[in-house]
């Protein structure tokens, strides 16, 4: 569903992404390890196209992203949903309004359609009771739902999550990895999730890589990496492991 | 050596600022360019449109109230004595009324506009820049600068002429009030005086680069903020920096036309 080969990305001279090549099946939750600052996040931002790569190739439902027009990305990126750091929630619209915002733009819903569509949605990120409030009224997990629930409210085939739980407490942390897991099951979604939190990795993970030194280093199941003897697995996980609990 | 090491650090100065001088006037241009390929590419946006030009309607209407009044008031009183020294005080409303609809109503409004708005919008875009509201538009598969920055440049345009319209009015009621303060003279006379007066060729022109002036305005302070980096540092540099360059680009772009207009027209 998803090729990425040998992909680049340079700032100046520092090279991020190194020739990066990675593969994700339909409905497969594929998490992206990596220490900050290893282009993770630019790797995501590469796929999606809001940075040129300098080479390489990204397929998305077999089209070639990088050689699409803007009329045929954006035709693109209507299946794709994507989660951002910070939530990214418009704040000049109430929570009511990120949510409408794209059903407005990609759908022929009627306004009624489109209110049963907000409250289905805010019922399955389980914040009914945040329609109307503004997103500086949100608390930071709360940010996260409703920016899940703007991303799934167009029922996209392919999530990106970018550090998801990232500033969230481990409770926290489990409610919206387990979200996250209950979603894709449900909407049958196949998810790109970067991460550094190993918590949120055992539950959402069918697989992982690591990204080091611009290149993907490793590859395996979640609990493959943890458990590798490999020096720098060993160093990368062995901090996380004590916060981390498991799929329960 | 310390007298090199000063220059060295001025040049760096220079090299610096004036770097960053082309940089914007070379982002201004691809902007521009950039306005004019979407502003006509369906879906236009004219609620986003009617939107912003409420709002920044309400916004500036206040001071620019108080300042079109105070201007009109002041540029009266500070004319009167000049004219009485010549015996010319006769011709006080009409002098008055040229300077306003000219010149005085147009800049003043566009200057205050662009310390209200430009200012506004850079802080607001540079704040959606920095928080990826304006990737998380992107992703949606909305065209981020169709919704936020010609829909802005738009209401610019056209609110400031309907803004500056009025405060030639509020400055020339302020003349009247400046005037029966200083001398006895009736609202008829007064009117009468400045309609005689004021030409429709004194009037087009000020109007009319008044949508020059918003279209800077709009201009500069979108493209401050949707370029926005640094986090929150950035967002304030592009606010203030919106001001100051929109100011300047008014006040040239004033000179020119005043150049140009009297250069048509040189009998107005």
């Amino acid at each position: 569903m998803v090729t990425v080969e040998k992909l680049s990305k340079s700032f100046g001279s520092h090279l991020v992404l190194d020739e990066v090549s990675l593969n994700v099946e339909e409905a497969e939750n594929l998490v992206v390890f990596g220490r900050s600052g290893t282009g993770k996040s630019v790797l995501l931002k590469c796929m999606i196209r809001l940075m040129e790569p300098n080479k390489g190739s990204v397929k998305i439902f077999g089209k070639e992203v990088l050689h699409l027009k803007m009329d045929e990305l954006n035709e693109l990126r209507q299946q794709m949903g994507f989660l951002f750091q910070g939530a990214a929630l418009y704040d000049s619209m109430s929570v009511r309004g990120n949510l409408e915002f794209p059903l407005i733009r990609h759908s022929n819903l009627t306004p009624k359609e489109r209110e049963l569509k907000i409250k289905d949605v805010l019922e399955k990120v389980s914040l009914e009771e945040a329609i109307d409030k503004m997103p500086a009224d949100l608390s930071g997990g709360m940010k996260k739902r409703i920016g899940l629930a703007r991303s799934i409210i167009t029922e996209p085939k392919l999530m990106l999550y970018d550090e998801p739980t990232t500033g969230l407490d481990p409770i926290t942390t489990k409610e919206i990895s387990k979200l996250i897991l209950d979603l894709q099951k449900e909407l049958k979604m196949t998810s790109i999730i970067v991460t550094h939190d190993i918590l949120c990795a055992r539950i959402i993970a069918d697989r992982a890589v690591v990204l080091e030194e611009g290149k993907i280093q490793y590859s395996g199941d979640i609990g493959e990496l943890t458990s590798s003897r490999d020096p720098f697995l060993k160093n990368f996980f062995s901090d996380e492991i004590i916060k981390g609990n498991g799929r329960n | 050596m310390k007298s090199q090491s000063l220059h060295r650090k001025i040049y760096k100065s220079f090299e610096k600022k004036s770097g960053n001088f082309f940089e914007t006037i070379g982002g201004l241009t691809e902007f521009t360019i950039l306005f004019f390929k979407n502003v006509f590419k369906p879906p236009y946006e004219i609620e986003q449109i009617r939107k912003h030009m409420d709002v920044l309607g309400i916004q500036t209407f206040p001071i620019v109230s108080l300042t079109g009044f105070i201007i009109g008031l002041v540029i009266t009183m500070q004319t009167q004595p000049v004219l009485v020294r010549f015996g010319a005080e006769a011709f006080l409303p009409g002098s008055v009324g040229i300077s306003i609809v000219r010149e005085l109503g147009p800049v003043i409004t566009a200057l205050i506009f662009a310390g209200r708005v430009s200012s506004g919008i850079g802080a607001e875009l540079g704040s959606m820049r920095v928080t990826e509201q304006i990737d998380a538009m992107e992703v949606g598969a909305v065209n981020p600068f169709k919704y936020l920055v010609v829909t802005r440049i738009f209401a610019c345009t056209f609110i400031l002429p309907i803004l500056t319209v009025y405060v030639i009015f509020i400055a020339l009621f302020g003349a009247y009030v400046a005037v029966i303060l200083v001398q006895n003279m009736n609202f008829d006379y007064f009117t009468g005086a400045v309609i005689k007066s004021v030409e429709l060729g004194d009037a087009i022109p000020g109007i009319a680069k008044t949508f020059g002036f918003g279209f800077i305005v709009g201009l500069v302070g979108t493209y401050k903020g949707y370029t926005a980096t640094n986090g929150t540092e950035g967002v304030g540099k592009a606010s203030t920096t919106a001001v100051v360059v929109s100011s300047i680009l008014i006040l040239i772009f004033d000179m020119i036309l005043v150049k140009i207009t009297l250069w048509l027209w040189p009998t107005i």
